[in-house]
Protein backbone atom coordinates (compact mmCIF):
# COMPACT_ATOMS: atom_id res chain seq x y z
CA UNK A 1 0.00 0.00 0.00
CA UNK A 2 1.83 3.66 -0.65
CA UNK A 3 0.66 6.59 0.76
CA UNK A 4 0.72 10.25 -0.94
CA UNK A 5 0.64 13.68 0.46
CA UNK A 6 -0.77 16.51 -1.76
CA UNK A 7 -0.67 20.08 -1.90
CA UNK A 8 -3.54 22.00 -4.11
CA UNK A 9 -2.32 25.72 -4.42
CA UNK A 10 -3.49 26.99 -7.92
CA UNK A 11 -5.55 29.55 -7.33
CA UNK A 12 -7.92 30.15 -4.61
CA UNK A 13 -7.85 27.20 -2.43
CA UNK A 14 -5.10 25.84 -0.47
CA UNK A 15 -5.29 22.16 0.65
CA UNK A 16 -3.48 19.55 1.36
CA UNK A 17 -4.74 15.55 1.54
CA UNK A 18 -3.38 12.07 2.05
CA UNK A 19 -4.51 9.49 -0.30
CA UNK A 20 -3.69 5.32 -0.30
CA UNK A 21 -3.84 3.13 -2.82
CA UNK A 22 -5.70 -0.24 -2.77
CA UNK A 23 -4.38 -3.04 -5.54
CA UNK A 24 -1.68 -0.91 -7.03
CA UNK A 25 -2.87 2.04 -7.61
CA UNK A 26 -6.46 0.98 -9.82
CA UNK A 27 -8.48 2.03 -6.45
CA UNK A 28 -7.77 4.69 -3.98
CA UNK A 29 -8.78 5.80 -0.51
CA UNK A 30 -8.71 9.30 0.34
CA UNK A 31 -7.59 9.42 4.00
CA UNK A 32 -7.92 13.25 4.51
CA UNK A 33 -8.77 16.12 2.47
CA UNK A 34 -8.27 19.60 3.95
CA UNK A 35 -9.09 22.53 2.13
CA UNK A 36 -9.44 26.31 2.65
CA UNK A 37 -10.37 28.71 0.15
CA UNK A 38 -9.62 32.57 0.13
CA UNK A 39 -12.76 34.44 -0.94
CA UNK A 40 -12.42 37.89 -2.33
CA UNK A 41 -14.33 41.43 -1.00
CA UNK A 42 -17.96 41.16 -2.93
CA UNK A 43 -17.51 42.58 -6.01
CA UNK A 44 -13.91 42.09 -6.97
CA UNK A 45 -11.88 38.99 -8.25
CA UNK A 46 -9.22 36.88 -6.58
CA UNK A 47 -5.95 39.14 -6.33
CA UNK A 48 -3.00 36.53 -6.50
CA UNK A 49 -0.53 38.56 -4.63
CA UNK A 50 -3.99 38.46 -1.29
CA UNK A 51 -4.58 34.68 -2.43
CA UNK A 52 -1.16 33.70 -2.34
CA UNK A 53 -0.94 35.57 1.48
CA UNK A 54 -3.86 33.51 2.49
CA UNK A 55 -2.01 30.54 1.38
CA UNK A 56 0.88 31.18 3.48
CA UNK A 57 -0.87 32.01 6.69
CA UNK A 58 -2.99 29.12 6.91
CA UNK A 59 -0.26 26.19 4.88
CA UNK A 60 1.08 25.01 8.78
CA UNK A 61 -2.69 24.39 10.01
CA UNK A 62 -4.07 22.62 7.00
CA UNK A 63 -0.78 20.26 6.61
CA UNK A 64 -0.89 19.50 9.84
CA UNK A 65 -5.27 19.17 10.00
CA UNK A 66 -4.47 16.64 7.06
CA UNK A 67 -1.91 14.34 9.04
CA UNK A 68 -3.89 14.41 11.72
CA UNK A 69 -7.47 13.67 9.97
CA UNK A 70 -5.53 10.45 8.39
CA UNK A 71 -3.95 9.75 11.25
CA UNK A 72 -0.55 9.57 9.99
CA UNK A 73 2.67 10.73 10.80
CA UNK A 74 4.96 12.98 7.41
CA UNK A 75 7.60 10.01 7.55
CA UNK A 76 5.16 7.20 6.47
CA UNK A 77 4.48 8.80 3.32
CA UNK A 78 6.03 7.77 0.37
CA UNK A 79 5.56 10.63 -1.57
CA UNK A 80 5.22 14.91 -1.32
CA UNK A 81 3.29 15.78 -4.64
CA UNK A 82 1.60 19.48 -5.13
CA UNK A 83 0.29 21.14 -8.04
CA UNK A 84 3.01 22.63 -10.27
CA UNK A 85 0.34 24.28 -12.58
CA UNK A 86 -1.53 25.57 -14.68
CA UNK A 87 -2.07 28.52 -12.23
CA UNK A 88 -1.10 32.00 -10.65
CA UNK A 89 1.89 32.18 -9.81
CA UNK A 90 2.23 33.52 -6.87
CA UNK A 91 -0.60 31.19 -5.94
CA UNK A 92 1.77 27.99 -7.26
CA UNK A 93 5.05 29.10 -5.33
CA UNK A 94 3.27 28.42 -1.71
CA UNK A 95 2.17 25.37 -2.79
CA UNK A 96 6.10 24.46 -4.39
CA UNK A 97 7.85 26.13 -1.70
CA UNK A 98 6.04 24.22 1.80
CA UNK A 99 6.08 20.85 -0.79
CA UNK A 100 10.12 21.20 -1.16
CA UNK A 101 11.03 21.87 2.39
CA UNK A 102 8.95 18.13 3.45
CA UNK A 103 10.42 16.42 1.27
CA UNK A 104 13.73 17.99 1.82
CA UNK A 105 13.20 17.49 5.50
CA UNK A 106 11.64 13.71 5.31
CA UNK A 107 13.22 12.87 2.47
CA UNK A 108 10.69 11.50 0.28
CA UNK A 109 10.41 12.12 -3.38
CA UNK A 110 8.91 15.15 -4.93
CA UNK A 111 6.22 14.57 -7.28
CA UNK A 112 4.69 17.42 -9.49
CA UNK A 113 1.19 17.36 -10.78
CA UNK A 114 -0.76 18.75 -13.38
CA UNK A 115 -3.85 20.65 -11.90
CA UNK A 116 -5.86 19.49 -14.62
CA UNK A 117 -4.99 15.99 -14.99
CA UNK A 118 -5.75 15.85 -11.17
CA UNK A 119 -9.02 16.89 -11.54
CA UNK A 120 -9.43 14.31 -14.34
CA UNK A 121 -7.36 11.40 -12.86
CA UNK A 122 -9.74 11.50 -9.65
CA UNK A 123 -12.89 11.76 -11.10
CA UNK A 124 -12.27 8.79 -12.79
CA UNK A 125 -11.07 6.77 -9.93
CA UNK A 126 -14.37 8.34 -8.10
CA UNK A 127 -16.53 7.67 -11.19
CA UNK A 128 -14.81 4.38 -12.16
CA UNK A 129 -14.90 5.68 -15.66
CA UNK A 130 -13.15 3.45 -18.47
CA UNK A 131 -12.10 5.23 -21.40
CA UNK A 132 -14.39 8.50 -21.29
CA UNK A 133 -14.58 12.17 -23.08
CA UNK A 134 -14.23 14.55 -20.44
CA UNK A 135 -15.76 17.65 -20.40
CA UNK A 136 -13.41 19.86 -17.57
CA UNK A 137 -15.18 23.42 -16.73
CA UNK A 138 -13.85 25.08 -13.80
CA UNK A 139 -12.22 28.43 -13.41
CA UNK A 140 -9.21 27.79 -14.65
CA UNK A 141 -10.29 25.15 -17.59
CA UNK A 142 -13.17 24.63 -20.21
CA UNK A 143 -12.12 21.82 -22.67
CA UNK A 144 -13.08 18.21 -24.22
CA UNK A 145 -10.36 15.85 -23.60
CA UNK A 146 -9.67 12.08 -24.48
CA UNK A 147 -7.00 9.77 -23.78
CA UNK A 148 -5.23 8.72 -27.07
CA UNK A 149 -0.93 7.35 -27.47
CA UNK A 150 0.41 8.50 -24.21
CA UNK A 151 -1.48 11.83 -23.72
CA UNK A 152 -4.66 13.91 -22.69
CA UNK A 153 -5.75 14.76 -26.01
CA UNK A 154 -7.78 18.15 -26.22
CA UNK A 155 -10.30 17.91 -29.14
CA UNK A 156 -12.18 21.22 -28.15
CA UNK A 157 -11.69 24.28 -25.99
CA UNK A 158 -12.37 28.36 -25.37
CA UNK A 159 -11.18 30.34 -27.25
CA UNK A 160 -11.34 33.47 -24.91
CA UNK A 161 -12.83 32.90 -21.59
CA UNK A 162 -13.46 29.98 -19.45
CA UNK A 163 -17.69 29.07 -18.60
CA UNK A 164 -15.83 29.95 -14.44
CA UNK A 165 -14.68 33.28 -15.77
CA UNK A 166 -17.71 33.92 -17.54
CA UNK A 167 -19.74 33.27 -14.35
CA UNK A 168 -17.87 34.76 -11.65
CA UNK A 169 -17.22 37.49 -13.83
CA UNK A 170 -21.19 38.38 -14.24
CA UNK A 171 -21.75 37.34 -11.26
CA UNK A 172 -19.20 40.38 -9.95
CA UNK A 173 -21.13 42.88 -11.59
CA UNK A 174 -23.92 41.95 -9.82
CA UNK A 175 -22.25 42.34 -6.99
CA UNK A 176 -22.11 38.67 -5.61
CA UNK A 177 -18.52 37.24 -4.02
CA UNK A 178 -16.61 34.98 -6.06
CA UNK A 179 -17.44 32.10 -6.81
CA UNK A 180 -20.46 33.14 -7.47
CA UNK A 181 -21.72 29.94 -9.44
CA UNK A 182 -23.82 28.38 -7.00
CA UNK A 183 -26.03 31.61 -6.45
CA UNK A 184 -26.37 32.13 -10.09
CA UNK A 185 -27.47 28.79 -10.16
CA UNK A 186 -30.31 29.39 -7.27
CA UNK A 187 -31.38 32.44 -9.24
CA UNK A 188 -31.39 30.94 -12.59
CA UNK A 189 -33.91 28.25 -10.90
CA UNK A 190 -36.42 31.28 -10.68
CA UNK A 191 -37.11 32.39 -13.77
CA UNK A 192 -38.23 30.37 -17.42
CA UNK A 193 -37.89 34.21 -18.53
CA UNK A 194 -35.66 33.62 -22.14
CA UNK A 195 -33.67 36.83 -22.95
CA UNK A 196 -31.20 36.08 -26.31
CA UNK A 197 -27.45 36.40 -25.87
CA UNK A 198 -24.72 35.32 -28.34
CA UNK A 199 -24.36 31.98 -28.73
CA UNK A 200 -21.15 31.19 -30.37
CA UNK A 201 -19.70 27.40 -30.96
CA UNK A 202 -16.80 27.28 -33.40
CA UNK A 203 -16.03 23.69 -34.56
CA UNK A 204 -15.00 22.33 -30.99
CA UNK A 205 -14.31 25.48 -29.78
CA UNK A 206 -16.57 28.04 -27.36
CA UNK A 207 -16.49 31.55 -26.80
CA UNK A 208 -18.10 33.41 -23.99
CA UNK A 209 -16.64 36.99 -24.25
CA UNK A 210 -20.06 37.78 -26.07
CA UNK A 211 -22.09 36.86 -23.49
CA UNK A 212 -20.27 38.08 -21.03
CA UNK A 213 -20.54 41.76 -22.72
CA UNK A 214 -24.35 41.13 -23.51
CA UNK A 215 -24.97 40.59 -20.14
CA UNK A 216 -23.40 42.53 -18.07
CA UNK A 217 -24.63 45.98 -20.40
CA UNK A 218 -28.78 44.60 -19.86
CA UNK A 219 -28.00 44.45 -16.51
CA UNK A 220 -26.71 47.70 -16.47
CA UNK A 221 -29.73 48.84 -18.43
CA UNK A 222 -32.27 47.45 -15.86
CA UNK A 223 -33.38 44.38 -17.27
CA UNK A 224 -34.01 41.31 -14.00
CA UNK A 225 -31.27 39.41 -12.54
CA UNK A 226 -33.02 36.50 -12.36
CA UNK A 227 -33.86 36.15 -15.72
CA UNK A 228 -29.87 37.22 -17.13
CA UNK A 229 -28.75 34.15 -14.95
CA UNK A 230 -31.51 31.79 -16.52
CA UNK A 231 -30.57 33.27 -20.23
CA UNK A 232 -27.20 33.34 -19.41
CA UNK A 233 -27.04 29.60 -18.11
CA UNK A 234 -29.13 28.27 -20.78
CA UNK A 235 -26.90 29.95 -23.47
CA UNK A 236 -23.44 28.62 -21.83
CA UNK A 237 -24.32 25.56 -21.18
CA UNK A 238 -25.92 24.58 -24.39
CA UNK A 239 -22.93 25.80 -26.14
CA UNK A 240 -20.73 23.34 -23.69
CA UNK A 241 -23.58 20.39 -24.67
CA UNK A 242 -23.32 20.96 -28.38
CA UNK A 243 -19.19 21.02 -28.69
CA UNK A 244 -19.30 17.84 -25.89
CA UNK A 245 -21.80 16.22 -28.16
CA UNK A 246 -19.62 16.51 -31.42
CA UNK A 247 -16.93 15.09 -29.66
CA UNK A 248 -19.07 12.61 -28.48
CA UNK A 249 -20.06 11.80 -32.25
CA UNK A 250 -16.54 12.42 -33.49
CA UNK A 251 -14.60 9.84 -31.55
CA UNK A 252 -17.44 7.48 -30.88
CA UNK A 253 -16.52 7.16 -27.60
CA UNK A 254 -19.17 5.15 -25.10
CA UNK A 255 -18.81 6.96 -21.47
CA UNK A 256 -19.24 11.15 -20.70
CA UNK A 257 -17.37 12.39 -17.74
CA UNK A 258 -18.02 15.77 -16.62
CA UNK A 259 -15.41 17.67 -13.60
CA UNK A 260 -14.44 21.06 -12.11
CA UNK A 261 -15.46 23.24 -10.42
CA UNK A 262 -18.81 24.09 -12.78
CA UNK A 263 -19.39 20.10 -12.80
CA UNK A 264 -21.85 20.82 -9.44
CA UNK A 265 -24.48 22.46 -11.12
CA UNK A 266 -27.43 20.66 -11.68
CA UNK A 267 -29.09 22.56 -15.09
CA UNK A 268 -25.47 21.31 -17.11
CA UNK A 269 -25.47 18.13 -15.51
CA UNK A 270 -29.14 17.54 -17.13
CA UNK A 271 -28.51 19.12 -20.92
CA UNK A 272 -25.09 16.81 -20.59
CA UNK A 273 -26.88 13.77 -19.52
CA UNK A 274 -29.20 14.03 -22.48
CA UNK A 275 -26.62 14.63 -24.81
CA UNK A 276 -25.11 10.79 -23.55
CA UNK A 277 -28.08 8.98 -23.52
CA UNK A 278 -28.95 10.62 -27.10
CA UNK A 279 -25.82 8.71 -27.78
CA UNK A 280 -26.46 5.93 -26.41
CA UNK A 281 -23.24 6.63 -23.97
CA UNK A 282 -22.83 6.54 -20.45
CA UNK A 283 -22.82 9.90 -18.00
CA UNK A 284 -20.84 10.31 -14.99
CA UNK A 285 -19.91 13.15 -12.66
CA UNK A 286 -17.59 13.75 -10.39
CA UNK A 287 -19.15 13.59 -6.57
CA UNK A 288 -20.07 16.97 -5.43
CA UNK A 289 -17.45 17.37 -2.27
CA UNK A 290 -14.64 16.85 -5.21
CA UNK A 291 -15.70 18.94 -7.79
CA UNK A 292 -13.53 21.84 -7.08
CA UNK A 293 -10.11 22.31 -6.37
CA UNK A 294 -8.56 20.49 -4.03
CA UNK A 295 -5.58 18.71 -2.27
CA UNK A 296 -6.98 14.76 -3.25
CA UNK A 297 -6.78 15.40 -6.49
CA UNK A 298 -3.20 16.23 -6.54
CA UNK A 299 -2.16 13.32 -3.88
CA UNK A 300 -4.33 11.02 -6.22
CA UNK A 301 -2.34 11.75 -9.52
CA UNK A 302 0.92 11.91 -7.52
CA UNK A 303 0.57 8.53 -6.44
CA UNK A 304 0.00 7.43 -9.82
CA UNK A 305 2.99 9.06 -11.42
CA UNK A 306 5.17 7.91 -8.02
CA UNK A 307 3.84 4.90 -8.85
CA UNK A 308 5.22 5.35 -12.44
CA UNK A 309 8.34 6.53 -10.89
CA UNK A 310 8.14 10.04 -12.04
CA UNK A 311 9.80 12.62 -9.55
CA UNK A 312 11.36 15.82 -10.22
CA UNK A 313 15.06 16.90 -8.20
CA UNK A 314 13.88 20.21 -5.13
CA UNK A 315 16.73 21.98 -7.24
CA UNK A 316 14.61 21.53 -10.59
CA UNK A 317 11.30 21.70 -9.24
CA UNK A 318 9.67 25.06 -11.30
CA UNK A 319 6.55 25.83 -11.19
CA UNK A 320 4.38 26.33 -15.12
CA UNK A 321 2.11 28.78 -14.56
CA UNK A 322 0.56 28.13 -18.03
CA UNK A 323 1.28 23.95 -18.47
CA UNK A 324 -0.88 22.51 -20.72
CA UNK A 325 -2.23 19.07 -20.25
CA UNK A 326 -1.99 17.43 -23.64
CA UNK A 327 2.37 18.29 -22.78
CA UNK A 328 2.22 16.02 -20.26
CA UNK A 329 3.63 12.62 -21.04
CA UNK A 330 1.06 10.01 -18.77
CA UNK A 331 3.39 7.37 -18.29
CA UNK A 332 0.62 5.64 -16.06
CA UNK A 333 -1.92 4.98 -18.30
CA UNK A 334 -2.43 3.07 -21.62
CA UNK B 1 -38.00 5.26 -49.05
CA UNK B 2 -35.55 6.78 -46.60
CA UNK B 3 -33.26 5.13 -43.89
CA UNK B 4 -31.23 6.53 -40.96
CA UNK B 5 -27.40 6.16 -42.25
CA UNK B 6 -25.86 8.43 -39.57
CA UNK B 7 -26.18 10.27 -36.13
CA UNK B 8 -24.33 13.15 -36.37
CA UNK B 9 -23.57 15.57 -33.77
CA UNK B 10 -26.00 18.17 -35.11
CA UNK B 11 -28.74 16.20 -37.19
CA UNK B 12 -29.62 13.00 -38.70
CA UNK B 13 -28.91 11.84 -41.61
CA UNK B 14 -31.20 9.78 -44.16
CA UNK B 15 -30.50 8.40 -47.26
CA UNK B 16 -33.27 7.98 -49.71
CA UNK B 17 -34.21 8.91 -53.27
CA UNK B 18 -35.07 11.88 -55.75
CA UNK B 19 -36.07 11.32 -59.05
CA UNK B 20 -34.80 8.37 -59.54
CA UNK B 21 -31.60 9.63 -57.62
CA UNK B 22 -29.66 8.73 -54.57
CA UNK B 23 -30.03 11.84 -52.06
CA UNK B 24 -29.44 12.66 -48.37
CA UNK B 25 -31.71 14.45 -46.29
CA UNK B 26 -30.38 16.26 -43.20
CA UNK B 27 -32.40 16.84 -40.51
CA UNK B 28 -31.44 19.47 -37.83
CA UNK B 29 -33.92 17.92 -34.86
CA UNK B 30 -35.49 19.35 -31.96
CA UNK B 31 -32.70 19.23 -29.08
CA UNK B 32 -35.21 18.73 -26.05
CA UNK B 33 -32.07 19.46 -23.59
CA UNK B 34 -32.35 23.53 -25.15
CA UNK B 35 -34.49 26.12 -24.41
CA UNK B 36 -37.46 26.02 -27.01
CA UNK B 37 -36.73 29.34 -28.81
CA UNK B 38 -32.70 28.98 -28.56
CA UNK B 39 -33.32 25.56 -29.92
CA UNK B 40 -35.68 26.81 -33.17
CA UNK B 41 -33.13 29.98 -33.93
CA UNK B 42 -29.99 27.85 -33.98
CA UNK B 43 -31.63 25.22 -36.03
CA UNK B 44 -32.90 27.31 -38.67
CA UNK B 45 -30.25 30.05 -38.95
CA UNK B 46 -27.79 26.85 -39.81
CA UNK B 47 -29.84 25.30 -42.23
CA UNK B 48 -29.93 28.49 -44.06
CA UNK B 49 -26.21 28.65 -43.46
CA UNK B 50 -25.69 25.41 -44.48
CA UNK B 51 -27.82 25.76 -48.00
CA UNK B 52 -26.52 29.06 -49.09
CA UNK B 53 -22.51 28.61 -48.55
CA UNK B 54 -23.07 25.05 -49.99
CA UNK B 55 -23.77 26.84 -52.88
CA UNK B 56 -21.27 29.36 -52.52
CA UNK B 57 -18.45 27.36 -52.22
CA UNK B 58 -19.18 25.52 -55.07
CA UNK B 59 -18.71 29.25 -56.94
CA UNK B 60 -15.17 29.40 -55.25
CA UNK B 61 -14.55 26.20 -56.94
CA UNK B 62 -14.70 23.60 -54.07
CA UNK B 63 -16.53 20.80 -54.83
CA UNK B 64 -19.92 19.80 -52.51
CA UNK B 65 -23.11 18.12 -52.54
CA UNK B 66 -25.75 19.85 -55.02
CA UNK B 67 -28.40 21.13 -52.78
CA UNK B 68 -32.17 20.19 -54.08
CA UNK B 69 -34.43 21.42 -51.70
CA UNK B 70 -34.55 23.08 -48.25
CA UNK B 71 -37.24 23.76 -45.36
CA UNK B 72 -36.07 25.99 -43.07
CA UNK B 73 -38.60 26.32 -40.36
CA UNK B 74 -38.25 21.77 -40.21
CA UNK B 75 -34.41 22.31 -40.51
CA UNK B 76 -34.27 20.05 -43.41
CA UNK B 77 -31.98 20.03 -46.57
CA UNK B 78 -32.05 17.56 -49.33
CA UNK B 79 -28.88 17.42 -51.28
CA UNK B 80 -26.79 15.11 -53.70
CA UNK B 81 -25.27 11.75 -51.97
CA UNK B 82 -21.95 11.34 -52.20
CA UNK B 83 -20.73 8.22 -52.46
CA UNK B 84 -17.48 8.28 -50.90
CA UNK B 85 -15.33 7.79 -47.31
CA UNK B 86 -15.00 10.44 -44.54
CA UNK B 87 -11.43 11.94 -44.69
CA UNK B 88 -10.83 10.75 -41.03
CA UNK B 89 -11.00 6.66 -42.02
CA UNK B 90 -9.26 7.45 -44.70
CA UNK B 91 -6.45 8.66 -41.97
CA UNK B 92 -6.52 5.68 -40.15
CA UNK B 93 -6.58 3.45 -42.89
CA UNK B 94 -4.03 4.34 -45.17
CA UNK B 95 0.12 5.22 -45.05
CA UNK B 96 0.72 8.96 -44.91
CA UNK B 97 2.69 9.44 -48.03
CA UNK B 98 -0.58 8.17 -49.82
CA UNK B 99 -2.06 10.87 -48.95
CA UNK B 100 -0.09 13.54 -48.83
CA UNK B 101 -2.10 14.78 -51.97
CA UNK B 102 -5.07 14.91 -50.20
CA UNK B 103 -3.85 16.81 -47.64
CA UNK B 104 -2.57 19.38 -50.29
CA UNK B 105 -5.93 19.41 -52.21
CA UNK B 106 -7.50 20.10 -48.20
CA UNK B 107 -4.92 22.99 -48.11
CA UNK B 108 -5.78 24.20 -51.73
CA UNK B 109 -9.75 23.82 -51.37
CA UNK B 110 -9.66 25.49 -47.71
CA UNK B 111 -7.93 28.41 -49.31
CA UNK B 112 -10.28 28.71 -52.29
CA UNK B 113 -12.96 29.36 -49.34
CA UNK B 114 -11.00 31.45 -48.12
CA UNK B 115 -10.34 33.93 -51.13
CA UNK B 116 -13.78 34.44 -51.42
CA UNK B 117 -14.63 35.01 -47.85
CA UNK B 118 -16.33 31.73 -46.93
CA UNK B 119 -15.16 30.28 -43.84
CA UNK B 120 -15.85 26.85 -43.06
CA UNK B 121 -16.53 27.10 -39.32
CA UNK B 122 -16.32 23.40 -38.49
CA UNK B 123 -13.18 22.35 -40.62
CA UNK B 124 -12.30 18.33 -39.19
CA UNK B 125 -11.73 15.36 -40.88
CA UNK B 126 -14.99 14.12 -40.87
CA UNK B 127 -16.54 16.63 -42.79
CA UNK B 128 -14.05 16.08 -46.01
CA UNK B 129 -15.96 13.13 -48.05
CA UNK B 130 -13.59 11.28 -50.68
CA UNK B 131 -14.28 9.61 -53.47
CA UNK B 132 -12.38 7.25 -55.19
CA UNK B 133 -9.60 8.19 -53.34
CA UNK B 134 -9.25 11.41 -55.01
CA UNK B 135 -11.78 13.67 -55.34
CA UNK B 136 -12.42 15.64 -52.57
CA UNK B 137 -16.14 17.19 -51.37
CA UNK B 138 -16.63 19.33 -48.77
CA UNK B 139 -20.03 18.94 -46.48
CA UNK B 140 -21.21 20.71 -43.18
CA UNK B 141 -21.38 23.79 -43.96
CA UNK B 142 -24.20 25.04 -40.91
CA UNK B 143 -21.19 27.01 -39.50
CA UNK B 144 -20.50 28.87 -41.51
CA UNK B 145 -20.16 32.67 -42.52
CA UNK B 146 -18.68 35.27 -44.72
CA UNK B 147 -15.36 36.88 -43.68
CA UNK B 148 -12.22 38.46 -44.46
CA UNK B 149 -10.98 38.84 -41.63
CA UNK B 150 -7.55 37.37 -40.87
CA UNK B 151 -8.67 36.38 -37.19
CA UNK B 152 -11.19 34.36 -38.67
CA UNK B 153 -9.30 32.23 -41.27
CA UNK B 154 -6.61 31.75 -38.71
CA UNK B 155 -9.59 29.95 -36.20
CA UNK B 156 -10.54 27.86 -39.51
CA UNK B 157 -7.27 26.32 -39.58
CA UNK B 158 -6.93 26.41 -36.12
CA UNK B 159 -9.94 23.82 -35.59
CA UNK B 160 -8.22 21.92 -38.55
CA UNK B 161 -5.09 21.98 -36.26
CA UNK B 162 -6.80 20.82 -33.54
CA UNK B 163 -8.94 17.39 -35.11
CA UNK B 164 -5.45 16.67 -36.45
CA UNK B 165 -3.97 16.84 -33.23
CA UNK B 166 -6.32 15.32 -31.02
CA UNK B 167 -7.71 12.15 -33.10
CA UNK B 168 -4.83 11.74 -35.55
CA UNK B 169 -1.90 12.56 -33.37
CA UNK B 170 0.27 10.78 -34.63
CA UNK B 171 0.09 12.05 -38.59
CA UNK B 172 -1.04 15.67 -37.12
CA UNK B 173 2.07 17.17 -37.81
CA UNK B 174 2.75 16.36 -41.00
CA UNK B 175 -0.75 16.30 -42.56
CA UNK B 176 -1.02 20.32 -41.22
CA UNK B 177 1.93 21.67 -42.57
CA UNK B 178 0.80 19.55 -45.78
CA UNK B 179 -2.34 21.06 -45.77
CA UNK B 180 -0.13 24.86 -45.32
CA UNK B 181 1.48 24.20 -48.26
CA UNK B 182 -1.12 23.50 -50.09
CA UNK B 183 -2.96 26.25 -48.76
CA UNK B 184 -0.18 29.01 -49.84
CA UNK B 185 -0.24 27.59 -53.71
CA UNK B 186 -3.24 29.15 -53.51
CA UNK B 187 -3.10 32.26 -51.22
CA UNK B 188 0.74 32.82 -51.05
CA UNK B 189 3.64 32.55 -48.68
CA UNK B 190 3.26 35.77 -46.96
CA UNK B 191 -0.08 35.09 -46.57
CA UNK B 192 0.66 31.74 -45.20
CA UNK B 193 3.01 33.33 -42.87
CA UNK B 194 0.62 35.55 -40.98
CA UNK B 195 -1.94 32.85 -40.57
CA UNK B 196 0.20 30.84 -38.90
CA UNK B 197 0.88 33.77 -36.61
CA UNK B 198 -1.85 34.39 -36.06
CA UNK B 199 -3.05 30.76 -34.98
CA UNK B 200 0.07 30.38 -32.45
CA UNK B 201 -1.85 33.76 -30.76
CA UNK B 202 -4.98 32.03 -30.70
CA UNK B 203 -4.33 29.13 -29.01
CA UNK B 204 -2.20 31.07 -26.55
CA UNK B 205 -5.76 32.82 -25.54
CA UNK B 206 -8.08 31.19 -23.03
CA UNK B 207 -5.22 29.19 -21.73
CA UNK B 208 -5.02 29.68 -17.89
CA UNK B 209 -5.25 33.46 -17.55
CA UNK B 210 -7.16 33.87 -14.30
CA UNK B 211 -6.38 37.63 -14.28
CA UNK B 212 -9.47 39.52 -13.67
N1 LIG C 1 -24.17 14.53 -49.10
C1 LIG C 1 -23.73 13.47 -48.41
N2 LIG C 1 -23.41 12.33 -49.03
C2 LIG C 1 -22.96 11.25 -48.36
N3 LIG C 1 -22.81 11.22 -47.04
C3 LIG C 1 -23.10 12.32 -46.33
C4 LIG C 1 -23.58 13.50 -46.97
N4 LIG C 1 -23.81 14.43 -46.03
C5 LIG C 1 -23.48 13.86 -44.84
N5 LIG C 1 -23.05 12.59 -44.99
C6 LIG C 1 -22.59 11.66 -43.92
O1 LIG C 1 -23.19 11.98 -42.68
C7 LIG C 1 -22.21 12.44 -41.73
C8 LIG C 1 -22.76 13.60 -40.90
O2 LIG C 1 -23.14 14.67 -41.77
P1 LIG C 1 -22.94 16.21 -41.38
O3 LIG C 1 -21.52 16.43 -41.00
O4 LIG C 1 -23.51 17.06 -42.45
O5 LIG C 1 -23.91 16.27 -40.10
P2 LIG C 1 -23.66 16.85 -38.64
O6 LIG C 1 -24.74 16.38 -37.77
O7 LIG C 1 -23.43 18.29 -38.76
O8 LIG C 1 -22.35 16.06 -38.27
P3 LIG C 1 -21.17 16.41 -37.25
O9 LIG C 1 -21.23 15.29 -36.27
O10 LIG C 1 -19.95 16.34 -38.13
O11 LIG C 1 -21.41 17.75 -36.68
C9 LIG C 1 -21.02 12.81 -42.59
O12 LIG C 1 -19.79 12.70 -41.88
C10 LIG C 1 -21.11 11.80 -43.71
O13 LIG C 1 -20.59 10.56 -43.31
Amino acid sequence: MKKVFGIESTAHTFSCSLVSSIDGGVHGQILSDVRSIYTPPPGSGIHPREASRHHVEVAPKIVEQSLTQAGMAMDEVDAVSFSAGPGLGPCLRVGATVARSLALYYKKPLVPVNHAIGHIELAIMLTGAKDPIILLVSGGHTLITAFSFGRWRVFGETLDLTIGQLIDQFGREAGFSSPSGPKIEELAERSSNFIPLPYTVKGNDTSFSGILTSAKKLLQNGKDLESLCFSLQEIAFAMLAEVTERALAFTEKREVLLTGGVAANRRLQEMLSEVSKRHGAGFLVVPKEYSGDCGAQIAWTGLLAHLADISVEVEKSFVKQSWRLDRVDVKWRD
Amino acid sequence: MERLIRKGAEADIYLGELFGRKAILKIRKPKPYRQPDLDSGIRKRRTLHEASFLVDARKAGVSTPLVYFIDPDKAEIVMQYIKGKRLKEIISDSKQSDIDTLYSEVGRSIAKLHKDSIIHGDLTTSNFLVIKNDVLVFIDFGLAFSSQRLEDKAVDLHLMKEALTSAHSKVADKAFSKILEGYSEVAGVKMVKDLVKKVREIERRGRYTRVE
